[in-house]
């Protein structure tokens, strides 16, 4: 069954055009990779889905429900979580108020309850901080808790901000190059990391990355861009062995070129 | 009077002016921290709160009595008024700016401080209006001077709402939330959290204690007019900076160091009452030129 379903999404800023016409279904449960060239369009997708751009046109669904005209706050708070290309943590708070905040939108004590500190609200700050820890285990970094976020090596805040996803329960984890900048040990951790979500919470995946290798691996269905525009979509096999996209990546030869003109 | 006294007397009137600019400090300390916004108009809220605060005195006092009993009411009133008040001039007026460069932003808090001013003016017709209440002036002596339960209850009251708020601040999910829009606003959008709405939050709590303050301060100085929120506003920007703007702790801190500046200030020989002002503002640039970053305030690192 789809999670997500892209139909007919276009995108521009004044004469700009990003994204032209696209459709793309995410399996719920698969782990599904988008990838093209510098530049396509990736990470418009991503801003699409999270609300942060408003598409000229199509629509956008998860599970059903259409989440283009949604707020930020209010499509995460329907299981869409993301993490950045370049980190975006909270830095000078801790890695555990880091992953806390990310409870917030599962949280519901008032206000009021909060000044007052009524039994309602202590209990509720006890349950996000076991969360917190909880997801700081989850990753792999039971340690980091009281640690201020922007101390930490890099690639542990890269884990602190899967934490913080993670806290906030999505149905679907975008993820934009996990794997930039990572040795080949943490790129193998990261695989692991992402099966495991897969698997022992039953998240679906949609992950940008530019490591063909790690994209091969890992996904079971691509989708790549080029110039805003879908060229291809299938299997790892058959996306290898496409004649465009083979074109997109490494462009083609002078002799083609011109037999195509 | 002995030096003695005098000294003793002044620690008193410092920590109660102390306090009453804290309470205003906080608030600007925490839109400032939240958003980046140097509200211009917050120093005017105390002023509205004081008047609010009044206005339900006037109303309670045939029946609670203009004591305690019909204050304390006043001042809760006021606050949840005064609170509101500035989540609508958030919404109105600074939120449609939210993208907007910082100076129009600015700007705007001039304008709505003069608006405010300048209603309470065309209602009052600028006269001076007295807050008179029962608190008599019985209290304790410790040791040469003499402090009245009035001057207790608003030191006391002033600590409370300080403490209830880092409280709140720094255990809280809405704290949690407020500190972490201060650091990445799309980030926390990301988290499902609504941050115009944390932003609204953080405009009601500011503007709850301003008016707090302003209503404690019409009952301790027994006067109120349309214009008495412009220099504290000022002085409580002051003491955010000397704190550390942003930092709550810190605005407490300056609060308190400022207030009783003001009152050594003046038994310095040769400064005197009238220097009180000049006083103060002297100190400001002080620590702008020495120490920029204020007391608690973490220097930040200037990446090249």
């Amino acid at each position: 069954m789809a999670l997500l379903e892209i139909a007919g999404m276009s995108l521009g800023f004044g004469g700009i055009e990003v994204l032209r016409d696209l459709d793309f279904t995410v399996e719920e449960g698969s782990i599904t990779s988008l990838i093209g060239p510098n530049g396509a369009g990736k990470t418009s997708v991503f801003n699409c889905l999270t609300g942060f751009y408003r598409p000229r046109s199509g629509r956008i669904t998860l599970a059903g429900g259409r989440i283009d005209r949604l707020a930020p706050h209010r499509v995460t708070r329907l299981g869409l979580a993301r993490t950045f290309q370049n980190l975006r943590l909270f830095r000078e708070l801790t890695a555990a108020e880091n992953v806390m905040a990310g409870r917030h939108c599962r949280t519901g004590a008032g206000a009021l309850d909060a000044v007052l500190g009524t039994r309602r609200h202590r209990r509720e700050e006890a349950a996000i901080a076991q969360a917190a820890q909880h997801w700081l285990d989850f990753v792999g970094i039971p340690d980091a808790a009281e640690r201020v976020a922007g101390s930490l090596p890099y690639g542990h805040q890269r884990r602190v901000e899967w934490a913080r996803a993670l806290a906030t329960e999505p149905r679907l984890l975008l993820l934009d190059e996990p794997a930039a900048g990572l040795n080949t040990s943490e790129k193998e951790e990261l695989i692991a990391l992402m099966r495991r979500i897969r698997d022992e919470l039953g998240i679906t995946i949609l992950l940008i990355e530019h490591d063909m290798g790690l994209v091969m691996q890992v996904s079971e269905h691509i989708g790549v861009l080029d110039h805003g525009r879908k060229i291809a979509e299938g299997t790892p096999d058959r996306v290898q062995n496409d004649p465009l996209v083979i074109e997109a990546y490494l462009g083609r030869d002078e002799d083609d070129a011109s037999e195509a003109a | 009077m002995p030096l003695q006294e005098i000294l003793l007397q002044q620690l008193a009137n410092g920590l109660i002016l102390g306090s009453f600019y804290a309470l205003v400090a906080l608030g600007y300390s925490m839109v400032y921290g939240v958003i980046k916004l140097l509200n211009f108009a917050h120093g005017d809220l105390y002023m509205v709160g004081a008047f609010a605060g009044f206005g339900c005195l006037s109303l309670f006092s045939g029946w609670l009595g203009a004591g305690w009993a019909g204050i304390v009411p006043s001042i809760l009133l006021s606050m949840v008024a005064v609170g509101m008040l500035g989540v609508v001039i958030d919404r109105v007026a600074y939120r449609p700016l939210r993208e907007a460069p910082k100076l129009s932003v600015l700007i705007t808090a001039l304008a709505v401080s003069m608006l405010l001013e300048n209603t309470v003016l065309a209602f009052t017709g600028g006269q001076f209006t007295a807050f008179s209440t029962d608190l008599g002036f019985t209290g304790i002596d410790l040791g040469l001077v003499h402090v009245t339960y009035t001057q207790m209850v608003l030191v006391g009251t002033s600590i409370v709402l300080m403490v209830v708020l880092e409280l709140f601040v720094s255990r809280t999910r809405y704290g949690r939330a407020m500190r972490a829009i201060a650091i990445d606003q799309d980030a926390c959008r990301l988290m499902g959290i609504d941050v115009n709405r944390t932003i609204a939050l953080t405009f009601f709590i500011g503007s709850a204690l301003a008016a707090a303050s302003g209503v404690l301060a019409g009952v301790y100085y027994g006067s109120i007019n349309f214009f008495m929120g412009f220099l504290i506003g000022l002085k409580a920007f002051t003491a955010a900076v000397i704190g550390g703007i942003g930092n709550i702790p810190g605005a407490m801190l300056g609060g308190l160091l400022l207030g009783l500046l003001e009152a050594f200030g003046t038994q310095i020989p040769g400064i005197g009452g009238q220097w009180k002002d000049v006083f103060v503002f002297a100190f400001l640039i002080l620590f702008l030129v020495f120490r920029p970053t204020g007391i608690l305030g973490k220097p930040e690192v200037e990446r090249m």
